[in-house]
């Protein structure tokens, strides 16, 4: 085993975001760790590098307990995270540096493994000259060049353009795959059901809040892998099938409806267009692909449309009720109007708040949130605060003085 | 990139300017070691250049050391648990006014070095520093505690050594801030500069060449053609340093800059071309930064990594003792003055108060305008903004006597028209900082504006206003900042044998610096002028800031 964690748990500001999580890396393999977005994905990540500690438990990278960051780990950032100031070359060297590598040791290595990724020529540039697939490929250098046994990619490709993306992929996995790299096994976060497919050996689904590892679905196909395979298809359904699986603690708190799903009014009607415009009923990964959206970017507006009892997923499908097709159908004044009986009959915090309003006219925003907060930890009530402003005023049944922060009821 | 690896000519032009720069640093500095010989000061314009090239001497010095205090304050407030307490003393010392400090300190650096000009060149420089360092600690202080948190992840995971960090990561994003900073609290500086260069401590009158004390001497001569000479040489000396120092720098850490942001061209500077296109200096200088990395690096492996934390507690009771001695000594020289003494200065303190704010709403009322109609034509404004910054550097000390004269002559109050000098220096910070919010407006609002044909009063109230109200705030700060300073050189003027006075603390401290037996009230005096700064800082301008943040960042 080059890397294990045992039982490990972590909570921000008293709310838990991981427990009992355990996880083993065999040399050899790729794996995908998949989530939703905030979930813990690159919380774990980080714990696993050694850039956060964990509450408990433990992970051990080739035995060795982990207690910060260690020699033989490197990882590539979503955001590229290059030195602007620096160029092509000393990005990459700064590994080295840090190793106590001598200069012209140091300077032939970053060569090499800029050549390796495919940046030779580009040595002397700064990364803003650079377009974003090639900053990432210099991500990939700097990572490559200290020599890594296992290297983490945090969502390495989300930032790239789809066909940006696949290039880069394609080239890694040629390297990964030829064996030229020292690195033995690969971590990859990511949110993305098809990247991962395409390039790792088994998925672990990290579901629940706080979130565990539910499920580990191998994916035993040769490369080189081809998206249109009904075995790949099959898999990427079943990784989407996964993620919509809901954990007992979840429908607790969707019950008393204090969690809402971050949907925009506008976004959430456009979803239920679409699914209406496909025949009422929709498979996930063709939705994703209409709409031009992440999953991560779906899960919540699914989320949204169900609590709203517009929609019902199941089993990597989603189907709108007959309140949802006659919501995607109607015209935007009816549209607001049954928007409105939903709200009030089916989330209660709004139902809650509009009889609140009704009372005693006016309701300052701090004593709202101080009630979530008893609920929820704070960056989550926030969230919720504005989803359920967000919803009530589209819905005519809050208004909101910006100035004074008090809600209250809505102008007829 | 290919370089050409024969030398070129724009090395010899190089070579030649960093010459002359060490040669006159040295000819300035052999001079400031000398004994001192209290030669009245010549107002023969031959001396004029030697005076200048003194006066720019101590500014450089002062402005090395600023920096150097910054590189090390900054981190040792950022990095270590003595945070809190050294962020507070920054604040207050950011609030004691630096002309309070000058007449504190000059009598105490003169005795380190009797029979020396540098004991009272020491002081002059210590006023400079003290009106640049607080300011250049906390821009770097707060640009290392605003990292971006992937590249400081980045460093924790390829376990970056403490001095790479510094020069790889934090020393480099925080450039930008520091160079811009670096060159408004130069700008500040000249009015210290000036004021400094004629001391009194107690009845002795200290005069050190320079342009300051020229433009004393020329006053108390009532010489017209001298004073006018000694404005000239200012103004090129603080171009002078402008065109070889700063905009060279500004235009150089733009490469620093870690958010590309779409806005005005970055600033040029020909030094820093022509200093670029020569290959010597361009290697001379990447050659030193790598050898220097080098060795440090290298230094760092051999000494075992030490462990980080050491225990504060022992510095504790040296601290109270130290503490406890200084509240005494406080005690024993304030409590004679006797509480009446200490109501009578906080009543002047609020006519000064009085003074700052009214003057401060007048020239916001006059230059906010201007300033947001200059900055609606973009080409027209950054030509004037240039000169504004020339303007806002120009010690406006040097132009007080000549209106004070003016204003007696017309018989008007000094009592009210005061208030004017404070500001004759800092309106500038004002009408920039309005020109610059207006320029940064963004181009759709206003395009929004003309097609609903906002305009007249609508217009200012719903977009040029609110718009720019982030800048103006910082424009006042700034402003209030100077203001308070000038105080005290502008309610007491000289003009030739006569002095004038304006009821006010400013008056209060400046009369105190002149008399013998000056401790106890110079130092309440200066307490109670800290004390309103911090206390408008924290009640008016720290709010108004705050809510600029919020409410009006675009």
């Amino acid at each position: 085993m080059l890397l294990t964690a045992r039982n490990v748990a972590k909570s921000f500001q008293g709310y838990p975001v991981l427990r009992g999580v355990d996880l083993a890396l065999r040399e050899g393999e790729i794996v995908a760790l998949l989530g939703r977005s905030g979930g813990g994905k690159s919380t774990l990540l980080r714990i696993l590098a050694g850039l956060i500690p964990p509450d408990e438990g433990e992970v051990r990278f080739k035995g060795r307990r982990v207690e910060g960051p260690v020699e033989g780990m490197a990882m590539v950032f979503q955001t590229f995270a290059l030195f602007p100031w620096l160029t092509v070359l000393e990005n990459v060297a700064l590994g080295l540096e840090a190793l106590g590598v001598r200069r012209e040791a140091r300077l032939s290595r970053a060569r090499e493994a800029i050549a390796l990724i495919g940046l030779r020529g580009f040595e002397e540039a700064l990364p803003k000259e650079l377009s974003g697939g090639m900053r990432q490929r210099v991500g990939f250098a700097r990572a490559l060049v200290v020599e890594p046994e296992l290297l983490l990619l945090d969502e390495a490709f989300s930032a790239l353009d789809p066909l940006t993306a696949e290039g880069l992929r394609g080239d890694f996995l040629d390297l990964w795959l030829a064996g030229h790299l020292s690195t033995r096994a690969v971590l990859m976060v990511t949110h993305n059901i098809e990247e991962a497919v395409a390039m790792a050996d088994r998925a672990l689904v990290l579901q629940g809040s706080p979130a565990r590892i539910a499920q580990e679905i191998p994916i035993p196909l040769a490369h080189p892998r081809d998206p249109g395979d009904p075995r790949f298809r099959d898999l990427v359904d079943r990784i989407y099938e996964a993620l919509t699986l809901k954990e007992a603690v979840e429908r607790r708190l969707e019950e008393e409806v204090l969690r809402l799903p971050e949907a925009r009014v506008g976004a959430l009607a456009s979803l239920a267009e679409a699914i209406a415009r496909l025949g009422g009923r929709a498979d996930l990964p063709v939705l994703a692909e209409e709409e031009g959206l992440e999953v991560d970017e779906l899960f919540p507006l699914l989320e949204a449309l169900e609590l709203l009892g517009f929609a019902r997923v199941e089993r990597g499908d989603v189907e709108l009720t007959p309140a949802g097709r006659a919501w995607a159908e109607a015209d935007p004044e009816e549209r607001k109007v049954m928007f409105a009986e939903h709200l009030l009959r089916r989330i209660p915090l709004m139902a809650r708040l509009h009889r609140l309003l009704l009372e005693r006219r006016r309701l300052p925003e701090e004593r709202v949130l101080a009630w979530l907060k008893d609920h929820l930890p704070e960056p989550e009530a926030r969230r919720v605060l504005a989803v359920i402003l967000e919803w009530g005023r589209y819905a005519g049944l809050l208004g909101y003085d910006k100035r004074g922060r008090i809600f209250l009821p809505s102008r007829p | 990139m290919p370089f050409p690896e024969k030398p070129n000519r724009y090395d010899l032009l190089a070579l030649a300017f960093l010459l002359i720069l060490l040669a006159l640093f040295l000819e300035a500095s052999r001079e400031a070691v000398a004994p001192f010989a209290p030669a009245e000061l010549s107002l023969d314009p031959r001396h004029l250049p030697e005076y200048a090239l003194r006066t720019a001497f101590r500014m450089g010095v002062a402005f090395l050391l600023s920096l150097a205090f910054t590189l090390v304050y900054a981190p040792l407030a950022a990095k270590t648990r003595l945070e809190p307490f050294l962020v507070s003393l920054l604040d207050i010392l950011q609030s004691v006014p630096v002309l309070g400090f000058l007449a504190a300190t000059a009598g105490a650096f003169a005795a380190l070095f009797p029979g020396r000009a540098l004991g009272f060149e020491l002081s002059a420089i210590f006023a400079v520093f003290t009106s640049q360092a607080w300011n250049m600690a906390f821009s770097f202080y707060q640009s290392l505690k605003t990292l971006p948190k992937d590249l400081l992840e980045v460093a924790a995971l390829y376990r970056l050594t403490p001095w790479q960090r510094f020069l790889r990561l934090e020393l480099p994003f925080a450039l930008p801030g520091l160079v811009w900073n670096g060159m408004m609290s130069m700008s500040g500086g000249w009015f210290f500069v000036v004021a400094s260069e004629a001391i009194a401590v107690g009845r002795t009158q200290v005069e050190l060449p320079g342009i300051g004390s020229y433009l004393a001497t020329a006053i108390a001569k009532q010489d017209g053609q001298a004073i006018l000479l000694a404005a000239g040489s200012m103004l090129l000396v603080i171009l002078l340093y402008d065109q070889f120092l700063f905009r060279p720098l500004v235009a150089w850490s733009q490469r620093f800059k870690y958010e590309e942001r779409p806005g005005p061209p970055p600033p040029r500077s020909w030094v820093l071309d022509l200093l670029s296109r020569s290959q010597v200096v361009r290697k001379a200088l990447g050659t030193l930064f790598s050898l220097a990395l080098e060795a440090l690096l290298a230094r760092e492996r051999r000494l075992a990594p030490r462990p980080r934390a050491f225990p504060l507690w022992p510095l504790a009771l040296p601290l109270l003792l130290l503490g406890g001695m200084g509240a005494w000594a406080l005690w024993r020289q304030v409590a004679p003055l006797g509480l009446a003494e200490v109501a009578k200065v906080f009543l002047l303190g609020f006519f000064t108060l009085l003074r700052v704010l009214g003057v401060l709403a007048l020239a916001a009322l006059v230059w906010v305008p201007v300033g947001i109609l200059l900055g609606s034509r973009p080409s027209l404004a950054q030509r004037v903004q240039a000169f504004l910054q020339v303007l806002a550097a120009f010690p406006a000390n040097l132009l007080y006597p000549p209106l004070a004269y003016a204003i007696v002559h017309h018989h008007l109050s000094l009592e009210v028209f005061s208030a004017f000098l404070m500001v004759l220096g800092t309106q500038w910070y004002i009408l920039f900082n309005a020109v610059a919010g207006s320029l940064a407006l963004p181009e759709d609002l206003k395009e929004a504006a003309r097609s609903f044909r906002l305009r007249g009063l609508p217009l200012w109230r719903r977009l040029l206003l609110p718009g720019t109200f982030p800048y103006l705030v910082t424009g006042l700060i700034t402003a209030s900042g100077g203001t308070w300073n000038a105080a005290i050189v502008a309610e007491v003027v000289q003009w030739g044998d006569t002095t004038w006075q304006a009821t006010g603390l400013g008056s209060y401290i400046a009369s105190w610096t002149l008399k013998e037996g000056q401790g106890p009230h110079l130092l309440l005096g200066i307490a109670a002028m800290s004390l309103y700064v911090v206390v408008l800082n924290r009640l008016l301008w720290r709010r108004l800031y705050r809510l600029a943040e919020e409410r009006f960042r675009l």
